[in-house]
């Protein structure tokens, strides 16, 4: 039986590997830097499951409703409700690994969270990703001590093995000694986002590049929905990147303000009664953008968390708290915060199914790096949710192929490319080209103007993973052009409205070689009774 | 502002250590010893205080938000994370940086720090058997979870040496959680290892009090995790 190799080692690789070592497989977890440097443990929120412990009559099928009503009916809708059915047993399985998830006696205390009517999320305070991966790493670490997951922790992606649409391996680079290794076996990706294409815009790490999503691109590996970019309407600028403020600080009364004739106007609740500051992140994020461009109000939005309760900072949002005071040096508990709208995750990726198969055999992809679950925007408290349930049915995927590859021994040998010493983001001019045009409004004109600006900036860059990163760069303007139509977090000015006719598939890109094509494609067709 | 930045680098493990000095200007106002190298890394080409061209910082970064522990390094001869240490709040217009000792330098201001997580797996820092936390554990276990592993706190530490047998506090941290966590009879091993491994060799200095970026409490996980290890046993053999 061969090792299976994952690359990443946040949420979604720690959740495949301890899937494998479950089952008695071998795994390889590789990774540029060990676990606790992960972008994951930077997410904050919680993680959401119909678990219906504040007596609210949560169901399932709200949960995928919401998802997919958030998604804007984009995503695979098998994969959502095989995500919502099992989310209960996700978030308890997790707890049974001792993560200390907010209790009332012997049940999780859920909180309000975007796009959803129901308390649905599992928390711990507004640091749910590092409390969450502390316990995965420390139960992956029991396999370790096994032989079972063998960790490969400053280890670079460098490409993979593929002859007839099969993968047979992967190529990976040692960041300390330079040599690299080819390592058979089945090859799960959970890579996450492709942050370097956006330099200072996004919230997440400056290791998750988005390089081995455009390594894989340039090998064949479909992608899938690349135009949908969410931008998380609450973030603050700091140095070179954007800090988020959590969805949770809304969750627990914050509210979004404008001033407008000279008085804070809460446009939220006004405009959408029903959910207010709770609103999809799409929609909360186009209205910021709306609100400052309109008469008789200012330019900056606010978030005044000043009437949050005394007992819901000391217990929910203490390092929120902290966070705003060491970053801002502002209190968010007596002064409103001024917040726009930043980069915060990457609805599409590496296309897959719901078995999370990606186009070649023996490549499988769970996490940020995929596309399945959230369709044109992402629900908060989802992410967490589709990285650990994605890594175990990829897991599960890998496993059943574990027996058709070989098992060779590993051979280093001297890296002629030096990649430890790559550059973490795209040029300044080409991230100044992409955030004009992939911002939360787009239009023909500038994706056009975008597109043969990339185009000359491809033909002039000599260097490999550079040009890589552009390709994949033109593959997203190519996706969002031929979107012709407005959907979650891809509003074209020119195309305002919702064209389900045409446009309720996924766009899928693929390179040859030489070029890109991007199609649509039917979106799977939801089996059994349960709507 | 202006600042000039001394580095001590090296260019491999068996290459010298050697001092190189850049000069840096900047208006932005809450920029970090963090931002200060990604910008000198960002110039094209690097030239150091004398104009001389010189290669790229290697140093490791991530999250730049003080959650993940990856650039930490001694900056003005503290322990810190480099996306936490202010330029504007050195003392003086002149930072020295330098790696973390305590660990084989990579490369420059990169360290490997795998002996953390070896120790970590030599204690056997892992439940033995599913455990659902309760909620009054609750403090105790989000706190000892917080750990970024980034290795400021056994810099400090007067009796921390990589190849020894006291594993510092960035074992002991996470070490908190699982004796917290864990039932009477899977702990008898792991109280032997924390015995042998943390309590035997802390000379209880203190001097990590102060260091943790991630403003970890350590004398409260500590007596939590002393009590547990050592002297409930004590007390019950005594008053049995």
């Amino acid at each position: 039986m061969s090792k299976i190799n994952i690359i990443g080692a946040g949420l979604a690789g720690l959740s495949a590997a301890l899937t494998l070592a479950q089952k008695g497989q071998h795994c390889r977890l590789i990774s540029a830097l060990p676990s606790e440097r992960a972008q994951s443990v930077m997410a904050e929120g919680g993680i959401n499951a119909a678990l219906d412990t504040m007596g609210e009559n949560d169901t399932v099928r709200e949960h995928y409703h919401d998802t997919m009503r958030g998604g804007v009916e984009l995503a695979d809708p098998n994969a959502v409700w095989n995500l919502c059915s099992d989310a209960p047993e996700t978030v308890n399985r997790l707890c049974s690994l001792g993560a200390p998830l907010q209790m009332n006696g012997s049940e999780l205390i859920l909180r309000n969270f975007g796009g959803q009517k129901k308390k649905r999320t599992a928390y711990a305070k507004s640091s749910t990703g590092k409390i969450l991966m502390t316990s995965l790493i420390d139960e992956v670490r029991k396999y370790e001590s096994k032989g079972l997951v063998e960790r490969f922790p400053h280890h670079l992606f460098k490409t993979l093995i593929i002859s007839q649409r099969k993968c047979n391996g992967v190529v990976i680079a040692d960041s300390y000694t330079g040599k690299t290794a080819t390592l058979s076996g089945a090859v799960i990706l959970a890579t996450g986002g492709m942050n370097s294409l956006f330099p200072g815009l996004t919230t997440g790490t400056v290791i998750n590049t988005g390089d081995v999503t455009a390594e894989v691109f340039s090998l064949g590996v479909e992608l899938a929905n690349l135009e949908f970019i969410q931008y998380h309407p609450t973030t603050v600028s700091i140095p070179q990147k954007r800090c988020l403020i959590s969805e949770a600080a809304r969750g627990e009364g914050g509210r979004l303000y404008i001033e407008k004739n000279g008085e804070p106007w809460y446009f939220m609740e006004e405009k959408y009664p029903e959910l207010g500051n709770l609103m999809p992140r799409d929609v909360v994020s186009r209205e910021i953008m709306l609100v400052k461009k309109q008469k008789n109000c200012g330019d900056k939005v606010y978030l005044d968390m000043t009437g949050i309760e005394e007992s819901a900072w000391v217990n929910k949002l203490s390092d929120l708290r902290e966070e705003c005071i060491a970053f801002l040096a502002k209190d968010p508990k007596t002064e409103p915060i001024e917040v726009s709208p930043g980069i915060h995750y990457f609805m599409g990726g590496v296309s897959v199914d719901e078995k999370h198969r990606t186009n070649i055999d023996g490549l499988f992809a769970a996490g940020e790096c995929t596309c399945q679950y959230h369709g044109a925007n992402r629900l908060g408290g989802n992410s967490m949710l589709g990285a650990v349930y994605g890594g175990k049915v990829a897991a599960e995927s890998a496993f059943v192929v574990s027996d058709d590859f070989g098992n060779e021994a590993i051979q280093w040998e001297e890296d002629t490319e030096k990649m430890a010493l790559r550059e973490s983001s795209v040029s300044e001019k080409a991230g100044v080209i992409l955030k004009e045009s992939l911002g939360i409004f787009r239009n023909e004109k500038q994706l056009q103007s975008a597109l043969s600006q990339i185009n000359e900036l491809i033909i002039a860059e000599k260097t490999d993973y550079r040009k890589k990163r552009l390709i994949l760069a033109k593959a997203i303007l190519l996706s969002a052009l031929n979107r012709k139509e407005s959907r979650g977090a891809h509003t074209r000015e020119d195309y305002p409205d919702r064209n389900d006719a045409e446009y309720k598939k996924t766009t899928i890109a693929v390179f040859d070689g030489n070029n890109i094509s991007v199609s649509l494609r039917e979106i799977p067709i939801k089996r059994g009774t349960e709507q | 502002m202006k600042y000039t930045i001394e580095i001590l680098r090296q260019k491999s493990p068996t290459d010298e250590p050697y001092r190189q000095t850049f000069a840096l200007e900047t208006e932005l106002k809450n920029a970090t010893v963090a931002t200060a190298l990604s910008m000198l890394n960002a110039k094209t080409p690097l030239l150091d205080i004398g104009g001389k061209e010189c290669d790229r910082i290697v140093w490791e970064c991530s999250c730049l938000q003080k959650k993940c522990g990856a650039c930490a390094m001694v900056i003005n001869g503290r322990p810190q994370l480099a996306c936490d240490a202010r330029l504007s709040e050195q003392k003086g217009d002149k930072i020295v940086v330098e790696p973390l000792k305590k660990f084989p330098v990579v490369a420059d201001l990169a360290v490997d720090r795998s002996i953390l997580f070896e120790n970590l797996k030599t204690i056997s820092a892992w439940l033995v058997s599913e455990t659902r936390a309760s909620e009054n554990q609750n403090d105790i276990l989000y706190k000892s979870s917080l750990c970024l592993q980034c290795g400021c706190c056994l810099e400090v530490c007067p009796n921390f040496i990589p190849e020894g047998d006291f594993f510092g506090m960035a074992c002991m941290i996470p070490l908190a959680r699982l004796l917290e966590e864990m039932p009477d009879d899977e702990k008898k091993e792991l109280r032997k290892k924390y015995s042998k491994h943390i309590f035997g060799g802390c000379g209880k200095s203190l001097s990590c009090r102060n260091i943790c970026p991630a403003k970890i409490q350590i004398e409260e996980l500590m007596v939590n995790s002393n009590a547990i290890s050592l002297w409930k046993g004590i007390f019950k053999k005594i008053f049995k």
